[in-house]
């Protein structure tokens, strides 16, 4: 469960990359997540690579996705960004599921290896996962941190907040847009490669666009634009799903189907309800003073 | 024929995109409820698919017009993105409302089986040339309602220009209403049309949506004459790729025209004018 939050608190970092500091909108992160899901999968299992070059490969395959995103819409508003990366995602599990011969279509890919797998129990192996995603996730934390108070992280403040005037400062604002949505889709893709191998299983179906509301849940609920609400708004999202199901749990008499849909209604509108009564988060967002 | 059904929705899209000036995501969930409406229509009180569709268009533009009051209006002042993921949330919500009343069985429209016509060596479903007429008289009640009514007109003023037309005295908000009306009633009716084609379930919307946004998008966000254009040009390339693609691509092309649409020509064939 902890596990899950981590990739949860990894994936928000990430959009908080782009949507708390730079202002741009990923809503496609299930098809950035899958997409380091199925590089780091298929390095590893068709090629028989070791694992940390598939994590590699899902970081730089997901930048190249995001970059080419943000290319595509660079001179244009947001709301073609939002269409495009929605739309983004479920081309990537059409591909997932129609190329056979590449990812074993919608049976998914099975036998991912993870790490000491087999040569440890089941417990001792999710113990040692468990310690490798925190790794990550105080990884990324303190690197987004820092790009956060640098001044590189100030450009992309100004970026959010008006563009032309960053602009007008001399600032390369498509560059920065560019790097920006390119390093926030590899720390999702990163997110994704971590799930494969925890799971050793992935198939198209696991990449729904629920899970960028989850995530997305999980970075307003837990504060825009704050590195460290990012990943307790993470925790957040994954006490409140398994909390659902206690809540489903009184409601007698219903199929199975109706307790899914029941949760996943929940989902959505708790986060209309932060976005409207609570939008700058548990923890709201402190600008760092620049140094004297 | 490829591609008109497509551009009822594609208008309903474009045309809130033109009102109110954010993707209303929630046009899939529409469409859905719309044929769930016109499922219900059809199978438990026995209308026929052209009165069905009536009930479509009603059962979602109201419930377009009580989503947009109660849920995404009161988020405007945190902008446009914010209400775009609004609307994605609220689109998983209401799917799951579907879904908790009808669960996720596929359902098909009792429609009488009627024998193919034939047109030389062509053959021809009675049922698909209805719903292609049913398309064509939604759109032209569109256009003769936004070409000669005064509300028609007042909407488009809004779309071209808000300042200008509150200063003339047009009510914003009831513009907005009557764009949430039409805009998802007209989606209601195209989730309608591709249901009586196949068989309906919860992601009846979702599935097309993004060959909706790619008509929208290729013809001009917000231009209406443009979703119809682009919808056609959508329709017409899904037929084509199937010369050279697998049919699970379909959909996928939409997504290819939107990317090479928005390289070389960003405002889309018609440009960005409502009308």
């Amino acid at each position: 469960m902890l596990t899950f939050a981590g990739l949860y608190g990894l994936m928000a970092l990430g959009l908080n990359l782009v949507w708390g500091m730079t202002g741009l909108i990923n809503l496609g992160l299930a098809g950035f997540f899958a997409t380091g899901a199925y590089a780091s999968a298929l390095v590893t299992v068709k090629l028989g690579l070791p694992i940390a070059v598939g994590l590699v490969a899902a970081a730089l395959f997901a930048a190249a996705a995001g970059a080419v995103m943000a290319l595509t819409t660079r001179n244009l508003r947001g709301d073609y960004l939002a269409i495009v990366t929605l739309g983004f995602s479920e081309v990537v599990r059409l591909v997932a599921s129609n190329e056979i011969w590449l990812t074993q279509g919608t049976d998914g890919i099975s036998g991912i290896p993870g790490p000491w797998r087999g040569r440890v129990t089941p417990e001792t192996f999710n113990l040692i996962y468990l310690g490798i995603v925190a790794v990550f996730v105080a990884a990324a934390l303190w690197l987004l941190e820092r790009v956060r108070r640098s001044p590189y992280g100030r450009v992309l403040r100004a970026i959010r907040d008006d563009d032309q005037v960053a602009a007008v400062a001399g600032k390369r604002v498509i560059a920065f847009k560019v790097e920006a949505f390119a390093l926030s889709a590899g720390v999702v893709g990163t997110a994704g490669a971590l799930y494969g191998h925890y799971t050793s299983y992935i198939a198209p179906d696991a990449f729904a666009p629920l899970i960028t509301i989850y995530v997305v849940l999980a970075l307003t609920a837990g504060g825009t634009g704050d590195n460290r609400g990012a990943v307790l708004g993470a925790l957040l999202v994954v006490f409140f799903m398994e909390s659902t199901r206690f809540v489903t749990g009184w409601l007698p008499g219903l199929r199975p189907v109706q307790v899914a849909a029941v949760r996943e209604f929940l989902i959505g509108i708790s986060l209309i309800v932060v976005l409207r009564w609570r939008p700058a988060g548990l923890v709201p967002e402190r600008i760092p003073r620049p140094p004297a | 024929m490829a591609g008109t059904i497509l551009a009822v929705p594609a208008i309903g899209f474009t045309a809130i995109f033109a009102v109110l000036r954010f993707p209303n995501f929630t046009v899939a969930a529409h469409a859905t409820i719309g044929a769930f409406a016109g499922y219900i229509a059809n199978t438990a009180l026995g209308l026929p698919a052209w009165a069905a569709v009536v009930v479509a268009f009603l059962v979602a533009g109201v419930s377009g017009v009580l989503n947009d009051t109660l849920v995404l209006r009161p988020l405007r002042p945190s902008g446009a993105l914010t209400m775009a993921i609004a609307a994605i949330a609220l689109n998983i919500a209401l799917e799951n409302v579907v879904r908790f009343v009808f669960g996720n069985d596929h359902r098909g429209y009792e429609l009488a089986l009627r024998r193919d016509w034939r047109l030389g060596s062509l053959r021809v479903g009675p049922q698909q040339v209805e719903n292609f007429a049913i398309a064509l008289v939604a759109m032209a009640a569109v256009f003769l309602f936004l070409a000669f009514t005064r509300t028609g007109k007042a909407m488009r003023a809004v779309a071209d220009n808000p300042t200008l037309a509150g200063i003339k005295g047009i009510d914003a908000d009831r513009v907005a209403r009557l764009a949430n009306l039409v805009g998802m009633g007209l989606a209601g009716i195209g989730g309608m049309l591709l249901g009586l084609d196949t068989s309906i379930d919860p992601l009846t919307g979702f599935r097309v949506i993004l060959s909706v946004f790619a008509a929208a998008v290729v013809g001009g966000l917000g231009s209406i004459p443009g979703a119809v254009v682009g919808a056609v040009t959508i329709g017409v390339a899904e037929e084509l790729s199937l010369l050279v693609l697998a049919p699970a691509y379909r959909t996928a092309i939409g997504f290819v025209a939107i990317l090479i649409v928005l390289t070389l020509r960003p405002r889309g064939i018609l440009g960005e004018r409502a009308y």
